[in-house]
């Protein structure tokens, strides 16, 4: 048997799609899109056209659209720009208790080192944000609200038109990271109405270091870099034309396949959704059954560590994740299932399968096969695991 | 097929050339490192070369699995490791006792926490690149044997480790000198066979042992009592800012002034006293260890003759050992040891055969 991906939540391969598109602007088309001769008006071009193209996907004016590296900063930039710029006037942050660690992360510098204020908004049982609770946690003096539009451990979709139109009506901010939604899900900034929305293409078979944030006209953020004048001064530095022409292709590309997408990776998790839960016991299903990016799965295998399950995966050649992947590789507890209100000894036995494209039946069977005996020998050795016969 | 092995390692030359043994002998490897600590609780030059837990160390593990073709994963263990290894470190020295952290690593952690995770990954083994030998004697049990690099032997910090843990270990590094594994590497091209040693306390950066007590004490808002120095005879010579910053046998900054050198003789963390006296008062001929893991001989037999160490670097000295009916033991030897450090290790070995050890009462 090959290997197994089940971690599309993490990255993606390249569409060849994509690569045609970007590699002319590698080598033939290679001027910097900043220089006033033909080199530098063809690069421009291009990237003018890829701004354009990815427009049309999410609904919203070219003008509103500014290249990153990614999805990471493109959240730094939402939330320190926004900060930065109200500070003085305005001192408190929403940030979703389920945040990736990208929108997390600034929000409590800025709340321990800067002395901004900050509350989580809490999720339901089922990961989904609570449009009551926020509410009753905006003031006058929230700068931003920065809520997930899917997260990335467990798929659950939040209701960002209802969250969005709350801050709308007190006049705050309101900035969603759609990294795990962005052509898996319909994303529209029209009729979501919030003011900023980061995105990558690197989930969806574009290449990494490729990224955008939408910043609606008339919003203003203060910028992060200095040195130039490229995107407007929003974000400074040489284009990276070849990324994204690649991104505009990726989107594209998402958009068309996604319904029929989707509608293939449904059956496949509703299938290895069933057969776990036949063929192991005392298991929880951690993702919601609906309003879910469907190919995510999160599953709890009570009594066992996650961590010992995906490493036992990977020796058979199978690869799953328990959240957020780490620079060191070291697994942490999840905030996200913790958030849910899922208890520790329940939440530190959480795999996600996030399957793909390249995912089939005979690939999931595999697993099907494998998983059982792993799970059984770590109850076996668990000191915790008592089995109710 | 193949039995499975997982190699703890450390991103050191050592842990990669055992792992490349084992690989070569034809276990089937996987490499594990074992992320013990972060810099941001520690505290320390987090640059300095060398050093477990950093990225760059776990960079270099990667890069050897991956050239041996092994998988190798990062085990985060740092919350049983502050739990039992690091908490434990502060209190003894709170306590007016000078711990042997490696020691407390070896039994809690690695053949504990670590060797749990090789079973649940279906290992039949855990292995790693101490310089020192496991065998099984005619009575059955397991022991630990000196390495054949004597400069190398670390068998000190290993009497600790069960007898069912010994079983499920290989340290394939027992029959090597240094300066062979070193050459095995560049053979190999291993990325850390030019690597630095680190056999200091891993999570003491600096080797300040009272730069880590301070830097702890404040994030923990623990507070140290000053008391006074006074010499054996009673006389008050000065003051101290805390007994934890003071170790037995300890000549350097004591910060007093006197015609003869002193020497730290005894802390008495009751009236906050650090008792000092010339160096000829430190010698002593008996001791009482408590904690005691029977290695190479069964449990309550004796008295018996061993040679006992009673520090890292002590030259084994000849000893009669008595078993006590609570389960510890009296060391009488025969010649007086230089300042018995409550706190510390004392193992006892019949020649390079590791008998068992305890901790200084």
């Amino acid at each position: 048997m090959k290997p197994v991906y089940l971690d599309h939540n993490a990255t993606t391969p390249v569409d060849p799609e994509v690569v045609e598109a970007m590699l002319p602007y590698l080598s033939a088309h290679f001027g910097n899109a900043s220089s006033v001769h033909s080199f530098g008006r063809d690069a421009k071009v291009a990237l003018e056209n890829a701004r354009e193209q990815i427009a049309a996907v999410i609904n919203c004016d070219p003008q509103e659209l500014f290249f990153t590296s990614g999805g990471t900063e493109s959240d730094n930039i939402a939330v320190f720009g926004t900060a930065n710029h109200l500070r003085g006037k305005k001192d408190h942050l929403i940030i979703g208790a389920t945040e990736h660690p990208a929108v997390l992360e600034p929000a409590e510098f800025l709340h321990e080192k800067q002395g901004f204020a900050m509350d989580l908004l809490p999720v339901d049982g089922e990961g989904f944000a609570s449009v009551a609770d926020l509410e009753k946690l905006i003031t006058d003096k929230t700068a931003l609200v920065s809520v997930m539009h899917a997260n990335n451990e467990t798929g659950a979709i939040s209701d960002i038109k209802a969250l969005a139109a709350i801050a709308r009506a007190r006049g705050v901010l309101f900035h969603t990271d759609a990294v795990q939604s962005i052509g898996k899900a319909k994303v529209d900034v029209k009729d979501l109405d919030i003011d900023m929305l980061s995105l990558t293409g690197h989930k969806i078979y574009g290449a990494k270091g490729t990224g955008a944030l939408f910043i609606r006209a008339g919003v203003k953020i203060a910028p992060l870099f200095y040195g130039g004048s490229h995107e407007k001064k929003r974000r400074p530095g040489t284009e990276n034309v070849a990324g994204t022409v690649g991104l505009a292709k990726t989107l594209q590309l998402a958009d068309m396949r996604r319904e029929a997408d989707n509608a293939r990776i449904v059956k496949l998790a509703d299938y290895f959704i069933e057969e776990v839960s036949k063929r192991i016991p005392d298991i929880r299903l951690n993702s919601p059954r609906k309003n879910r990016i469907p190919q995510t799965v999160n599953v709890s295998f009570l009594g066992t560590e996650g961590e010992s399950i995906i490493l036992s995966l990977d020796i058979k050649g199978i690869a799953a994740s328990s959240g957020s992947a780490c620079t060191s590789g070291a697994v942490e507890p999840s905030h996200v299932l913790t958030a849910m209100g899922i208890a520790p000894v329940e939440a530190q036995g959480a795999v996600r399968f996030s399957m793909g494209r390249s995912t089939t039946k005979e690939q999931l069977d595999y697993v099907l096969a494998e998983l059982p005996p792993i799970i059984e020998r770590l109850r076996e050795l668990s000191p915790i695991y008592e089995k109710k016969n | 097929m193949a039995k499975k092995v997982l190699v703890a390692m450390s991103g050191g030359v050592d842990s990669s050339v055992a792992a490349l043994l084992l690989k070569e002998q034809g276990y089937d490897v996987v490499g594990a490192h074992m992320k013990l600590w972060d810099f941001i609780d520690v505290g320390g030059d987090i640059y300095k070369d060398g050093r477990c837990c950093t990225i760059d160390s776990i960079t270099d593990c990667r890069i050897v699995c991956d050239s041996i073709g092994a998988p190798f994963y990062v085990l985060n263990m740092s919350a049983a490791f502050k739990e039992s290894v690091v908490d434990n470190f502060v209190s003894e020295y709170h306590r007016g006792r000078t711990p042997n952290p490696c020691v407390r690593c070896n039994s809690d952690i690695k053949w504990n926490t670590f060797l749990k995770k090789a079973r649940e990954l279906g290992c039949d083994y855990m292995a790693t690149g101490h310089y020192a030998k496991i065998e099984r004697l005619s009575s059955g049990r397991f022991t630990i044997r000196k390495g054949i690099d004597s400069t190398r032997d670390q068998s000190y910090v290993l009497w600790g480790v069960s007898q069912e843990a010994l079983a499920g270990t290989l340290m394939p590094l027992g029959e090597k000198l240094k300066s062979e594994v070193r050459e095995i590497a560049r053979k190999y091209n291993l990325r850390t066979a030019e690597k630095a040693e680190s056999r200091e306390i891993c999570f003491v950066v600096d080797d300040d042992y009272r730069r880590f007590l301070r830097e702890w004490e404040g994030k923990h808002s623990q507070i140290q009592q000053p008391g006074e120095i006074v010499h054996e005879d009673g006389r008050v010579l000065g003051h101290h800012e805390g007994t934890a910053f003071y170790t037995i046998g300890q000549r350097k900054g004591l910060g007093i002034a006197h015609p003869t050198p002193l020497y730290v003789k005894e802390i008495d963390t009751e009236q906050h006293r650090v008792v000092v006296s010339d160096n000829d008062s430190l010698f002593t001929t008996e001791l009482t260890a408590k904690d005691i893991n029977w290695v190479g001989i069964e449990p309550g037999v004796g008295p018996f003759e061993a040679e006992v160490k009673i520090r890292y670097l002590h030259q084994p000295a000849k000893a009669k050992i008595e078993c006590l009916t609570d389960g510890s033991i009296h060391i009488i030897f025969e010649d007086k040891q230089r300042a018995i450090t409550p706190g510390q290790s004392v193992v006892f070995y019949d020649g390079d055969i590791l008998l068992g050890g305890g901790v200084i009462a």
